[in-house]
């Protein structure tokens, strides 16, 4: 179809209610991947932190699981939880644990010691201490940490296309490159892009607001 | 243990105290020591690297749990109290302050009374007294960060913090530490008098003998292996050092270092032979001929200090002229260590100082034979007078 305009902007106003429909999915697919694998992180950090054993296995396995690619992972699932958006939100969380766990543990891991040290001194309980000091103060870093996972999971969105999912994947796989639509591909890749940048930006400005302190300096 | 507002101190008492890490058959970190520091003093704990120093002052608290032997404030077993609700009891100062830098000056100072559950005006008036009584303006510091403050600021918010519920006891582990010689010097000052106030019982850890010297009531020095070498107060340990690990670690210094420990006051004073300008020669002859010097004290019409006469100079009739006197007498105060003292008046030719009261009038005189005497005394000073 050589005589094809470069962008049908009469495609997308026609389907403006699709776009819609599967932006919202794919924010939907990324915030449920990084809501569980946030809380997953964060217990498996902590027990990481508790029983210095697991920390290498810890690591180790989500690493693992970082390294293998989308596509596989899919495969892998496929047999066991169908064609699914379980299926998807498996592999999608598994990718997320890496970035957040190390992040969480360098966050807690960099507070300094005698900060540690006054807070048991003055009688704060294990739970009060990582409440009110730990976690507060690993939170720059560990929102850093949920900065890149978002962004990294959002593109990785796309790709659960390939087994009936993907949100704004959808144009991009089923639409763009089956029907051979430059249009829809240009949408789903430039909608993806500005949820990314629009998530990375929310962080930014998320870690501002909730860690005024980290940018105290003496000013006089 | 009682909390109230000022509560005043506790007594506390280590009772055969051993600490051990590892086997039972290595050697102990702390030694079977045994120490009873009275409500409201000071107790230097102090001693090279690996004396245990530190290790004593945690198991107040316990931040570490002895091997065996325990700890009573007020007769009370440390161990009858969960650890957390113990040391919120008891205030905790290290030399790294560990200020939370997530939290406001006020939010860190209200962090134990937060724990007790005080009602919130009750914690921000406290927070406010506190920091009045460090010289950090509450409406100016109590917003800043941590970040925000220099390293002195820091370290009084650290102390005040550990202050805050009032607490009998308070730990402080080289408290100050990190900071320069003069500002340490000035923390040290304010920090007696903040003590003199709200009368504490207060031990301190330092590998510094002359910081033990200025802040002790009583020092503890400890050796290699958390044995205790010595107990007593500091002008005592001067004095008569039990040992000769406690000789060498006081330092050969320590005649002086007993000089640190007395005041001019403490000094009976010399009557001093008064001259004015214009007056008759002869009559100031007769006056210098009765008094123990030989140097009249030429002073003007307020009783301040102009220089020395000697009685050489005052031969012949005539009246005195205004500037026949050797200029430069030194001015002591009653509040000046004798140290200081003996430094100024050697830095002068005439081997006398004048001691003045606070309008510059003088008092009286001390010499350099007087304090050469006390540092030869060998019983202690009236350092506590």
């Amino acid at each position: 179809m050589p005589d094809q305009p470069f962008l049908r902007l009469d495609w997308i106003v026609d389907n403006l209610d699709e776009i819609g429909f599967r932006t919202l999915q794919h924010l939907e697919i990324t915030a449920i991947a990084m809501v569980i694998g946030f809380a997953l992180s964060m217990v498996l950090a902590l027990l990481a932190r508790r029983w210095r054993v697991l920390r290498g296995p810890t690591i180790g396995i989500s690493g693992m699981l970082y390294a293998i690619p989308s596509l596989a992972a899919f495969g892998l699932l496929i047999p066991f939880t169908g064609l699914s958006l379980l299926t998807a939100e498996i592999a999608m969380v598994s990718y997320t644990l890496l970035i957040l766990i190390r992040n969480i543990l360098a966050g807690l891991d960099g507070i300094a010691p005698e900060v540690l040290e006054a807070a048991d001194g003055m009688g704060l309980t294990a739970g009060q201490r990582l409440r009110r000091v730990e976690l507060p103060l690993a939170l720059p870093v560990i929102i850093a940490g949920l900065r890149i996972a978002t962004v990294t999971t959002i593109g990785l969105v796309t790709v659960t296309s390939f087994i009936g999912e993907g949100g704004l994947g959808y144009f991009i796989l089923n639409v763009g490159i089956s029907r051979f639509f430059p249009t829809a591909i240009y949408v789903g890749a430039l909608l993806s892009v500005a949820l990314a940048v629009a998530a990375d930006l929310l962080f930014v400005w998320l870690q501002r607001a909730l860690t005024p302190w980290s940018r105290a300096r003496i000013t006089v | 243990m009682t909390t109230g507002s000022e509560g005043g101190g506790a007594l506390v008492e280590l009772e055969h105290l051993t600490k051990r890490y590892g086997p039972a058959s290595g050697r102990p970190a702390v030694d079977d020591l045994s120490l009873t520091i009275p409500a409201g003093e000071i107790c230097v704990l102090v001693g090279p690297s690996g004396c245990g120093k530190t290790t004593t002052m945690k198991m107040i608290n316990r931040l570490v749990e002895p091997t065996s032997g325990r700890v009573l404030i007020d007769g009370e077993d440390v161990t009858s109290l969960p650890a957390v609700e113990l040391r919120r009891r008891i205030g905790y100062v290290i030399q790294q302050v560990g200020l939370f830098p997530h939290l406001s000056v006020a939010e860190n100072v209200a962090i134990v009374p937060k724990l007790l559950k005080w009602p919130s005006q009750r914690i921000d008036q406290r927070v406010d007294e506190l920091l009045d009584l460090v010289g950090l303006e509450p409406a100016t510091y109590g917003d800043r960060y941590p970040a925000e403050l220099s390293g002195g600021e820091r370290q009084r918010v650290g102390v005040v913090r550990a202050l805050a519920a009032d607490p009998p006891v308070m730990l402080m582990d080289e408290p100050f530490g990190a900071v320069d010689p003069i500002r340490r010097d000035r923390l040290q000052n304010e920090f007696l008098r903040l003590q003199a106030r709200v009368r504490k019982t207060i031990v301190f850890v330092t590998h510094d003998v002359d910081e033990a010297i200025k802040m002790a009531d009583r020092i503890a020095i400890m050796q290699v292996g958390g044995v205790l070498a010595q107990y007593d107060t500091p002008e005592a340990i001067l004095a008569a050092p039990a040992s000769d690990f406690v000789e060498r670690f006081v330092g050969a210094d320590r005649g002086l270092k007993r000089l640190s420990l007395a005041r001019v006051r403490d000094l009976p004073l010399i009557e001093p032979a008064l001259a004015h300008s214009g007056e008759p020669l002869e009559e100031l002859r007769r006056r210098l001929h009765d008094a123990d010097v030989d140097y009249a004290l030429l002073v003007d019409d307020d009783n301040r200090p102009l220089g020395w006469v000697e009685a050489d100079q005052l031969a012949g009739d005539g009246r005195l002229p205004a500037d026949l006197a050797t200029p430069g007498a030194p001015l002591l105060n009653p509040e000046s260590t004798l140290r200081d003292a003996l430094s100024a008046m050697l830095g002068s030719s005439v081997e006398l100082g004048a001691v003045v009261d606070e309008r510059d009038g003088v008092i009286g005189l001390v010499s350099v034979d007087q304090i050469a005497e006390v540092m030869r005394q060998p019983a202690r000073v009236a350092a506590d007078a």
